[in-house]
């Protein structure tokens, strides 16, 4: 479980990046904090395995706050895959790449090859294990960090704009994969402006500007919230923007999901039919 | 300036030098830029003290070249705009003139870089500072690897990108700014020889004291 | 008239066993604003790097089949000559641009073609206030926003005046707005100064609504090259795995359960709201 209670943070530049923020995680959700460049969710994430300190309040990762322990011991319950795969890759084989932190946490020989067998498996990437991790494609790479993050199976995952630069195939296959993470109970935490991909998730969405939470809820309603959004310059996901501009026809303005939208609209069709 | 930089390794005499040029960097008003650019060199000049220094303890004579070469990229960033237009004006090749600009440039964005990556390899369980001196410098490898990388494929997309702004079309590139000698450059000038015939002397008769013996 | 037209274009990087695009013909008409979009590893890149000559003169490999841009055969022509007609903008803002100043930047390609400074003047202000980046002129690349830099790339190729301008997934790292904004820009271009764009994208989303052409790509080869509408729409599109715009699946969505909302494909959400509108006001 994550608790952020009043939480400020100041870069060494003098930018204040956080300014009172509280939040708590619990175990198991799937959160997505969204917000502009330079809203702070970066800087907030970076609370959670310690990479940054706050210059005021607490951080609490399962009841142990940040400052009290280590980057290193917090990461063994935090996972945190970094934006661009090619900041970590440096072995020669991706089998090296995924003990790397195996070796770093003190597991055992027969586990830390358990582990990479299992991380293999679960990416798709066993065919690649003695392959260099330089010669393998963008999205081979995306998946060999983050393979080489989950081996250590944290509790927790924080993902950094998982789907840059992703084709549509590859942010499906990404969402399928969050949602087994959740089946395994894992808490999923993403910071992304990908609205669409968020839609199609439907997490709790946790919405920052300027330092600040402006909105915290379930994705439909924050999503649909045309204040919330427009105050935080996000743009709202396609099914949402065609919705509300149907508002003559009387129908709900809460769609985010195309399936939905099409019984909504396939019903309200019929009932004007007779 | 720089020049004399590069012929002291110790920290004393380039403390000193370090100091004179705040007046002329007042004079030429470039305080802002260069207070910028100083501080994306600090970050990168103490990271490279920091290993130098890890290297110190192997070899005496490697620390005299990489401090030197250290200090002088420190001074190198200090002015980098009007530094980089004097360069193209006097005739050197443009080749080194762009790649002495474009390695300034990109110092901030390397900076950055490698924060970036020492985050994400300390999320990994990275720890940068445990163990005696052999493994420290091991412990390196997983930052500097990716850093280099991306340094190459850096270099790869900047190539692509100026072969697709015509580079090489003509063998006399014109330049949008100009840079006109005025006397107070002339003043400049006559100070930095005076500077350098200074700092050559004290190289070569004046025993300067290092910082270790001056503390010990 | 063609401005780009290909015909059984294959190329193989040095070193690799097979080629990134085999046998791509393909024609694009002054003015258009083309779309190239496809799963990734489809060879758009590929493709791009062919218009304006870094393909075959800087990585070498093995070019095969004809390859024509704004009348030149691209494997006659040095990069440097054929970057008078066709700018190529990159995927990454910060590697793109290399000088101290926004400015400097923008007349990097100027300066490589020798212009005096008068004329370079004079166009590097037009490409600024063309790309809404005049104020920022002075500052260093690195210190504005990654929507910025784009800005920045699209008008030092902008201030050479090329007839075509290709740009490779310009919005990858940047977010929504910022994106929409650059689309807006390259729109602007291709309306008013008449420059054909050539555009590869994922986010169909956001762009579709700009293009009349587009071409989808998977695996080195031409899947489909038609009208936006007609292609977007088709079911082989689905299938490919190609990001179709949410307004234009939930039309099909629809019409497969009986609900017809006309012809005319929609492309955006608003041309999709004006749809139901109108079917729903009808009744």
């Amino acid at each position: 479980m994550i608790v952020v209670e009043g939480v400020r943070f100041t870069y060494s530049g003098g930018v204040e990046a956080l300014r009172d923020v509280s939040l708590t995680v619990k175990d198991g959700e799937f959160v997505a904090i969204m917000g502009q460049n330079g809203a702070g969710k970066t800087t907030l994430v970076k609370h959670f395995n310690g990479l940054l300190k706050p210059s005021k309040g607490t951080v609490r990762i399962d009841g142990v706050e940040t400052t009290k322990t280590s980057i290193a011991k917090l990461s063994r319950t935090v996972g945190f895959v970094f934006q661009n795969p090619d900041h970590q890759l440096f072995s020669e084989t991706v089998e090296e790449e995924i003990a790397f932190a195996l070796k770093n946490f003190g597991f055992e020989e027969e586990v830390i090859q358990k582990q990479i067998t299992w991380a293999l498996n679960l990416l798709s990437l066993t065919q690649y294990r003695k392959t260099s991790p330089f010669m393998l494609s963008g999205g081979e790479r995306k998946r060999v960090a983050l393979a080489s993050v989950l081996a250590w199976d944290p509790q927790i995952l924080i993902m950094d704009e998982p789907t840059i630069g992703q084709d549509h195939e590859q942010k499906e296959k990404l969402r399928q994969f969050i949602v087994q993470l959740q089946a395994q109970e894992k808490t999923v935490v993403i910071v992304t402006h990908d609205v669409e991909f968020v839609a199609e998730c439907n997490p709790r969405v946790v919405l920052m500007k300027e330092g600040k939470i402006v909105a915290d809820g379930k994705g439909k309603d924050i999503l649909t919230n045309l204040e919330a959004l427009a105050q935080s310059s996000i743009v709202l996901p396609q099914i949402a923007q065609i919705f509300t501009q149907l508002a003559p026809l009387g129908l709900s303005r809460n769609v985010i999901d195309i399936y939905e939208a099409k019984d909504i609209l396939l019903q309200a069709w019929g009932r004007r039919r007779t | 300036m720089f020049v004399a930089a590069i012929l002291f390794g110790s920290i004393l005499p380039l403390t000193a030098l370090f100091l004179m040029q705040f007046p002329f960097v007042f004079l030429a008003r470039v305080q802002r830029q260069w207070l910028r650019s100083l501080r994306g060199a600090l970050f990168l000049a103490v990271f490279i003290f920091f290993t130098n220094f890890i290297f110190s303890f192997i070899n005496a004579g490697y620390v005299i070249i990489a401090s030197n070469v250290e200090f002088a990229v420190f001074f190198l960033t200090t002015s980098p705009d009007l530094l980089g237009l004097a360069l193209e004006e006097s005739h050197v090749p443009y080749e080194f003139s762009f790649a002495f600009t474009t390695a300034v440039r990109f110092v901030p964005v390397l900076a950055e870089e490698a924060q970036t990556i020492m985050d994400a390899q300390k999320a990994r369980g990275l720890e940068l500072e445990k163990g005696n001196f052999m493994k420290r410098i091991r412990n390196y490898i997983p930052v500097l690897i990716p850093l280099i990388v991306s340094a190459i494929r850096r270099s790869l997309e900047l190539a692509e990108a100026m072969e697709s702004r015509a580079w090489g079309a003509t063998k006399k590139r014109t330049n949008l700014y100009g840079l006109t000698l005025h006397k107070g450059d002339f003043v400049l000038l006559g100070i930095t020889m005076a500077i350098l015939v200074v700092a050559f002397y004290v190289l070569l008769f004046v025993p300067v004291p290092t910082l270790t013996k001056l503390f010990l | 008239m063609a401005v780009i037209e290909t015909r059984n274009l294959s190329y193989t990087y040095p070193g690799a066993t097979k080629p990134s695009i085999s046998d791509v013909s393909l024609k694009v008409e002054k003015g258009d604003f083309v779309l190239i979009t496809g799963p990734s590893g489809c060879g758009k890149t590929t493709l791009c790097r062919c218009f304006n000559g870094l393909i075959p003169h800087f990585y070498q490999g093995e070019l095969k089949g004809e390859i024509t841009v704004a009348e030149k055969d691209v494997t006659k022509h040095q990069t440097h000559e054929m970057a008078k007609h066709v700018g190529l903008v990159f995927q990454n803002p910060e590697n793109q641009l290399f000088a101290l100043s926004i400015e400097k930047d923008v007349a990097f390609g100027l300066e490589n073609l020798g212009f005096s400074r008068e004329e370079m003047r004079k166009r590097v202000d037009w490409a600024l206030n063309l790309t809404g980046i005049y104020d920022l002129r002075e500052r260093s690349p690195h210190e504005v926003s990654g929507g910025q830099q784009q800005r920045v790339a699209i008008a030092s190729v902008l201030a050479m005046q090329p007839e075509i301008i290709v740009l490779d997934e310009p919005t990858s790292f940047l977010d929504p707005l910022s994106a929409e904004k650059i689309f807006q820009v390259i729109h602007e271009l291709n309306q008013t100064l008449g420059i054909t764009v050539v555009l590869v994208e994922h986010r169909l989303d956001l762009t579709a609504r700009y293009a009349n052409h587009i071409i989808i790509m998977d695996e080195g080869k031409v899947c489909s090259d038609g009208g936006t509408r007609e292609i977007l729409c088709a079911e082989e599109t689905r299938i490919i795995g190609v990001g179709i715009p949410k307004a234009t699946l939930l039309y099909k969505l629809l019409g497969n359960e009986g609900m017809n909302l006309g012809d005319v494909t929609p492309l955006s959400s608003d041309e999709m709201a004006k749809l139901l509108l109108e079917a729903f006001g009808r009744r």
